[in-house]
């Protein structure tokens, strides 16, 4: 089976290029999934550098963009990609190494909305209640696993990684306004106001194609918009 | 050499739940506290937890902490050590309500209590009915509680080095810890981190066994730290095998499936637990399903072409049911079989899946390393908490549920006793020139050019030997084939070389270093089980079929250095009530 893969390695190459690596029929088995063909590619070169860890597809570290498509190594079966498989990246990230980007930017964006339970009463010995409808609004939201898929296959991302927030960091917004806990939904909704923030979003809609969980940041965005409406009239 | 140093506080290496359920506690207490993990908190393998922790809130049935006590110490085969149990069953339903209120979206009662659900191994009233004690957000209750802590630590400003990857400990001559020399992965920039306390919550080390549950960051790197420091393992030889992960792939399915009334059977159809644990049957503590199953397996009962797996059962639920109480799992099947669990049996065998041992510690986190024929001492400055350490909780076998609730009760315990010990410790020591040197020679050796054998080759054949040698039952024999041959392999890992020494995010000599910290966990482990001549918990031995307490009522002591073992008595006496003396488990 063969491979064209992304190598950078900022020590010896001053341009990027694309490799062939191939792996021979007999090490492909049934049900392979990218991840375990990545790791018998590494073993031919150990100099193959990406990031992995769980193998099942929740811990979020092998986000690549596979034959155009942002996924997740370890849950891409082999038997469906077309070859030679094109391995790069995930798009508009400064790239460290070879399917190495720097996700830094990625989480800044995640961090800036306040990603966690915000309730000034207080604490009571128990659990705080909530009906079952009440959890049922997380969920969608509550699994996303921060592989970055999402936002770095959106265009109004790649413009302005900087400014828009991006489907990741604006679906763990709408986690917590969705939240009956939550008391921060004012303070929440202030921080997203602006041309850039939220509303650089035009439902492109390549964030809910490419979740890996199956999750869509387009419909949080949009319930974000619409909590914002209800509440300035 | 020069390098860059910073001082905290405080160090915690690794940022599963137990390091940062302690890294928030010490973050709000205003203690400077080091984060440093070698991945991205989310990342670490606390995510993967799927079916819940356990807590006697009695929301679903009734429950109380004493039942939860009893349970976990038979559990444990009476290995566990009975006041570290009391305090964690004690604190577990304070653990979980903490939970809810950082933000952890668990699944619901129609009252609006915290859902709870059956789990193996559980009573009510001390070996009665079956208890209802997990406290569940739907199947990724692990997801749900990391990524609430971490959002939580985001919210208290801790200070986080992530992707830094942990080399050795430092130590002064009088044994104090001084904090650890890291690197940089991105950069491959060495750093030495000065701290007060350092806490080791670097999780398992399930990388040992060829098929196993585990992520591939899951290689003992705590573990190793600690042997290399002379601090002993402990009770290493008992390894926990999860009875249902996907025959020949190894990926969890939660017991769960189980509590919501799933069930195994063997091909003939029949429900072979019954017959095993007349009981509790699908419901016995894993220890004995794993047995059961490979029972079955090796008695021509199995499944499939090979017979090599038996097949577990919720089809008879319902699609609907299936399908909202764990969802991932569902998601899961049908990436790695392309099947529905509401429709299709999945198959599943024994797979390996917790480290029950580890770094030995008091209740308070504090590691105690016993000098050869003295007393406990505590190790100054040195704290470990959740998988890699044994304070010890789980004893011969864990329960499912407590994995989750061991990391939350000794991550807040061990930072609260940081937190008493910063007062008394106002000053960071001096630190020794030469303190970082072994830390050096480490990353050194495998600077050597030339040629040899690979990491993955290694690493490889490391987690076939103990899958064959160390497995679910086990033999004098094959015990000791599997020492002989893993300490071949640690002769020939003095061979091996890389052949990329760049700096930029070398991920194969992050593989490297992590392959030094299994051959030593894995000799800890296969070296143990050696030593132990009687079955007990997890470890089953051929040879010596029944479980002595004259003789082996004691935890082991894995030392390093003379690769020999020695043993500590096992703390029968509980903080408050009366102790849960040994008697026959069944279930």
């Amino acid at each position: 089976m063969k491979f064209s893969i992304y190598r950078y390695h900022p020590e010896q190459d001053t341009p990027p290029r694309m490799q062939d690596m191939e792996l021979e029929d007999a090490e492909i088995r049934p049900g392979m999934m990218l991840l375990d063909a990545l790791l018998l590619l590494k073993a031919q070169d150990e100099t193959l550098s990406f990031r992995r860890s769980c193998g099942e597809g929740v811990c979020g570290s092998d986000g690549m963009n596979i034959n155009g498509r942002n996924g997740l190594a370890c849950i891409t079966p082999l038997a469906a990609l077309k070859t030679p498989v094109e391995l790069r990246p995930l798009p508009g990230m400064p790239v460290i190494r070879d399917l190495i980007v720097d996700l830094e930017p990625f989480y800044q964006q995640y961090r800036a909305v306040k990603p966690y339970l915000i309730n000034h009463d207080p604490e009571p010995e128990v659990e705080r209640r909530q009906t079952p409808a009440q959890r049922d609004q997380l969920d969608g939201l509550y699994e996303c696993i921060l592989c970055a898929c999402c936002s770095t296959a959106c265009p109004s991302f790649w413009w302005n990684p900087d400014k828009f927030l991006g489907p990741a960091a604006l679906l763990q917004s709408w986690r917590f306004l969705a939240d009956s806990r939550d008391q921060a939904t004012d303070d929440r909704l202030a921080g997203l106001q602006g041309p850039f923030r939220l509303f650089r979003c035009h439902t492109i809609m390549n964030c809910a194609d490419v979740c890996p969980k199956g999750l869509n940041p387009t419909r949080a965005i949009g319930h974000i918009k619409k909590l914002m409406v209800t509440r300035s009239v | 050499m020069d390098i860059a140093r910073r001082r905290f506080d405080t160090l915690i290496i690794g940022a599963g739940g137990g390091g940062l359920r302690a890294a928030l506690q010490l973050s709000r207490a205003e203690a400077h506290v080091a984060v440093v993990s070698k991945v991205f908190p989310t990342r670490s393998h606390t995510v993967a937890a799927q079916g819940g922790v356990n807590a006697a809130l009695a929301n679903v049935r009734p429950d109380n902490w004493h039942w939860h006590m009893f349970d976990t110490v038979k559990g444990s085969d009476y290995l566990g050590d009975q006041d570290a149990i009391e305090y964690m069953c004690r604190a577990a339903p304070q653990a979980v309500y903490e939970l809810e209120h950082f933000g952890v979206p668990f699944s619901r009662l129609d009252d609006g209590r915290i859902y709870q659900r059956q789990f193996g191994g559980q009573s009510m009233n001390f070996g009665g009915e079956q208890a209802a004690r997990t406290c569940a957000a739907a199947d990724r209750t692990g997801h749900a509680i990391l990524q609430s802590l971490y959002q939580q630590n985001i919210r208290a400003r801790t200070h986080f080095f992530d992707e830094y990857f942990a080399i050795d400990l430092v130590r002064d001559g009088e044994g104090y810890l001084l904090g650890a020399l890291v690197m940089d992965i991105a950069s491959g920039e060495l750093l030495l981190i000065e701290a007060k306390a350092t806490l080791l919550a670097t999780g398992g080390a399930g990388q040992i066994f060829r098929t196993n549950t585990n992520a591939l960051i899951n290689t003992g790197d705590g573990m190793g730290m600690a042997l290399r420091a002379g601090i002993p393992l402990q009770d290493m030889e008992f390894f926990q095998f999860h009875p249902t992960g996907i025959a020949g792939k190894g990926m969890l399915i939660s017991e769960a499936l189980r509590g919501e009334g799933g069930y195994l059977v063997n091909a003939e159809g029949e429900r072979f637990m019954e017959r095993y644990a007349p009981h509790a049957r699908d419901l016995a503590s894993r220890d004995v399903v794993s047995r059961s199953i490979a029972i079955e397996i090796k008695e021509g009962r199995g499944c499939g072409v090979h017979r090599d797996h038996v097949l577990l059962r919720v089809d008879h639920l319902g699609a609907k049911t299936v399908h909202a109480r764990v969802p991932a799992i569902c998601d899961m099947v049908k990436t790695f079989l392309g099947t529905d669990p509401a429709e299709t049996p999945i198959p599943v065998a024994p797979t390996a899946h917790y480290t029950m041992g580890g770094i030995p510690t008091n209740r308070f986190g504090q590691v105690i390393a016993p000098e050869q024929h003295g007393p406990e001492e505590p190790v100054p400055g040195l704290y470990a908490a959740g998988e890699c350490a044994c304070v010890s909780v789980h004893g011969a076998n864990r329960l499912g549920g407590n994995s989750l609730l061991d990391i939350l009760v000794f991550g807040r315990a061990a930072a609260n006793h940081i937190i008493d010990y910063l007062k008394e410790n106002r000053y960071h020591r001096p630190f020794p020139e030469d303190g970082f040197e072994p830390g050096l020679a480490r990353l050194a050796r495998w600077e050597q050019r030339g040629t040899g054998e690979s990491v993955a080759t290694l690493r490889t054949e490391l987690a076939r030997t103990m899958e064959e040698n160390c497995g679910v039952f086990r033999t004098e024999d094959i015990l000791r084939l599997g020492v002989e041959q893993v300490c071949a392999l640690a002769d020939r890992l003095q061979e091996v070389r890389l052949t990329d020494h760049s700096r930029v995010f070398n991920t194969a000599r992050i593989e490297a270093l992590e392959l030094e910290n299994l051959v030593d966990v894995a000799l800890a482990t296969v070296a143990s089980a050696l030593q132990r001549t009687e079955s007990r918990g997890a470890h089953s031995r051929i040879d010596y079929p029944q479980r002595d307490d004259v003789n082996w009522l004691k935890h082991s002591l894995y030392h390093r250095q003379t690769r020999s073992v020695d043993y500590k008595p096992v703390r029968t006496r509980p903080l408050t009530v009366d102790s849960f003396p040994p008697k026959e488990r069944v279930y």
